[in-house]
């Protein structure tokens, strides 16, 4: 199972907007963190930094003591094959069907991208790929068109696709954000189900404050780009989760939205 | 009550006319004087008019009725016509893919191959298919060839232009989600860029192959094959009522295939 280290992680944008300021920490192989922090926190930047969407102005990322900040875009690619992610609009392609967008986590896999295409794809790997909808419960609907799925179903077929790429680390970006509470809360179950039968690490970036002391082993809390928390859950108590939020309402969130489209 | 503390709101009320920019009166009279050497140039006269309308007059009482006579080798013709635009088409839009690809932002491998390519297929597209034709009849020759050329060519410029439009257009998200399995280039667009675009570029594809059925009845003109020669043939020996039917036989089989190009289209999309 891989590691991950975070070392002195900043970022400027080039409007002189300090979006982080020095991060730390380190992922144990098989640990469930939850990052915490509102709009404009730095959570989103440091999530791109960690899969490598984007480039941080300064420091180091380490997986598996491989610095990937370093990395040229092909030699990123092995790294990114072991990092499963999941994101808030799910990202499947609405027009193929469910079983071909599951096919699909297996697009690092094969010698020829077509070797995942349905009609082509090998036995073995058109079998892996109905037990991974099975596995998230919805190997009865392969053959539909994805966009016909409800907000739930789709974020569990996107799981699908995420344990057909047999990740070491999981990279969640509010998987939640999108869906109602109880859809929510499904897709949380599932994924940390996943992630203890396989002894997945995850990341998982959340809003909900209840959700989060729920499943996190540990939480990491960014405000204003810096890391103000860094502790396992049991040692945190709820006048800290209070004090993380309360000033929610002062500030500008549209700061936060404008770096999401440039970047 | 109205505001009254300004006496003199009514000087505040806008002129009825503003004074026109220099700029404006040049291009008036720019234009002012190309319309009117254009219509002295073109010789109108009462006599010209009157002599056109007899003959017009004289074309349609010659052209009815139609010569039904030789339809079977004017459908042949039309048939050529109809397999000009298909293949020159099929070609075409295969051709387009990978050029909108090399043309898009988000899929090109440099800005300067983005450029070149956007360069050469605006290039295609200011060139009228006829100069085409022209250029294709003098390279290989009579025939249906050169209108397959001039259609591809044709196609190229319309197809390339549109697809790569709708391929700028893409979310990132799904191509991100695909690259984030360790997917190359080309599995990321293969996996998530064509079958996004795929809805649009067929309708824009159907879209060619009307315009290339137009196009390619006109190529036959200037002897690049199909109906069109045999028009100039019929017109030029001043044979209207055969003129007649092959321009109703053109008339059918454009209308149909549109007809069916909009069928399909609203299945896909």
């Amino acid at each position: 199972m891989i590691s991950l280290k975070v070392e002195n992680i900043g970022k400027t944008y080039p409007d002189g907007n300090e979006a982080l300021k020095d991060i730390n920490f380190e992922v144990n192989p098989g640990e469930a963190v939850v990052l915490l922090g509102h709009n404009g926190s730095g959570k989103s930047t440091l999530f791109r930094s960690i899969t490598s969407f984007e480039t941080p102005s300064k420091g180091s990322i380490y997986m598996d003591g491989t610095n990937i900040t370093e990395l040229k875009k092909r030699q990123l690619r092995p790294v990114r094959k072991r990092v499963g992610m999941v994101f808030q609009h799910f990202h499947l392609i609405n027009n193929l069907s469910v079983f071909q967008n599951v096919l699909f986590g297996a697009l690092g896999q094969t010698r020829f991208f077509f070797q995942t295409f349905s009609p082509f794809a090998s036995q073995s790997l058109r079998e892996k790929a109905i037990e991974c909808l099975d596995r998230v419960g919805l190997a009865h609907f392969a053959h539909k068109r994805s966009d016909q799925l409800s907000g739930g179903q789709q974020q569990r077929v996107a799981i699908a696709r995420m344990l057909m790429q047999d990740p070491e680390i999981v990279l969640a970006d509010e998987p939640i954000a999108s869906l109602d509470p109880k859809a929510g809360r499904e897709v949380m179950d599932l994924l940390w189900e996943i992630a203890e039968e396989r002894g997945l690490s995850v990341i998982c970036i959340l809003h909900q404050m209840d959700i989060a002391r729920e499943y996190g082993d540990r939480i990491i809390a960014l405000k204003n780009g810096e890391l103000i928390l860094d502790e396992s859950m049991d040692k945190i108590d709820s006048a800290f989760f209070r004090s993380l939020y309360e000033h929610e309402e002062d500030e500008d969130t549209s700061d936060e939205q404008k770096r999401v489209e440039v970047g | 009550m109205m505001n009254k503390q300004n006496k003199d709101y009514k000087k505040m009320i806008p002129p009825r006319y503003k004074k026109p920019s220099l700029i404006t009166w040049i291009l008036t009279v720019i234009f002012i004087s190309f319309m009117f050497t254009g219509i002295s140039n073109a010789g109108l006269s009462p006599e010209r008019l009157g002599s056109g309308i007899v003959n017009m007059f004289s074309f349609i009482g010659n052209a009815f009725p139609p010569d039904v006579s030789r339809t079977g080798s004017i459908i042949g013709s039309i048939i050529e016509t109809f397999e000009i635009a298909l293949v020159g088409t099929f070609f075409g839009v295969i051709l387009s893919l990978p050029i909108a690809i090399l043309a898009s932002r988000n899929t090109t491998p440099h800005p300067l191959i983005r450029t070149a390519t956007r360069g050469v297929v605006s290039t295609l597209r200011t060139v009228p298919d006829l100069i085409w034709a022209l250029i294709f009849v003098i390279s290989v020759g009579l025939g249906p060839l050169a209108g397959i050329l001039t259609i591809i060519v044709d196609t190229i410029g319309f197809c390339a232009r549109f697809f790569s439009e709708r391929i700028e257009e893409i979310e990132k998200g799904p191509s991100q989600a695909l690259e984030s399995t360790g997917a190359t280039q080309l599995g990321i667009i293969s996996g998530s860029v064509i079958p996004i675009g795929f809805p649009s570029f067929v309708g824009t594809s159907l879209y060619a192959v009307e315009k290339s059925i137009r196009s390619a009845v006109i190529l036959g003109l200037v002897g690049a094959g199909g109906i069109g020669v045999e028009l100039n043939t019929a017109m030029s020996i001043r044979a209207f009522d055969e003129a007649l039917m092959i321009i109703i036989l053109i008339l059918i089989v454009v209308i149909t295939v549109e007809q069916i190009s909009t069928l399909i289209r609203k299945k896909v999309i």
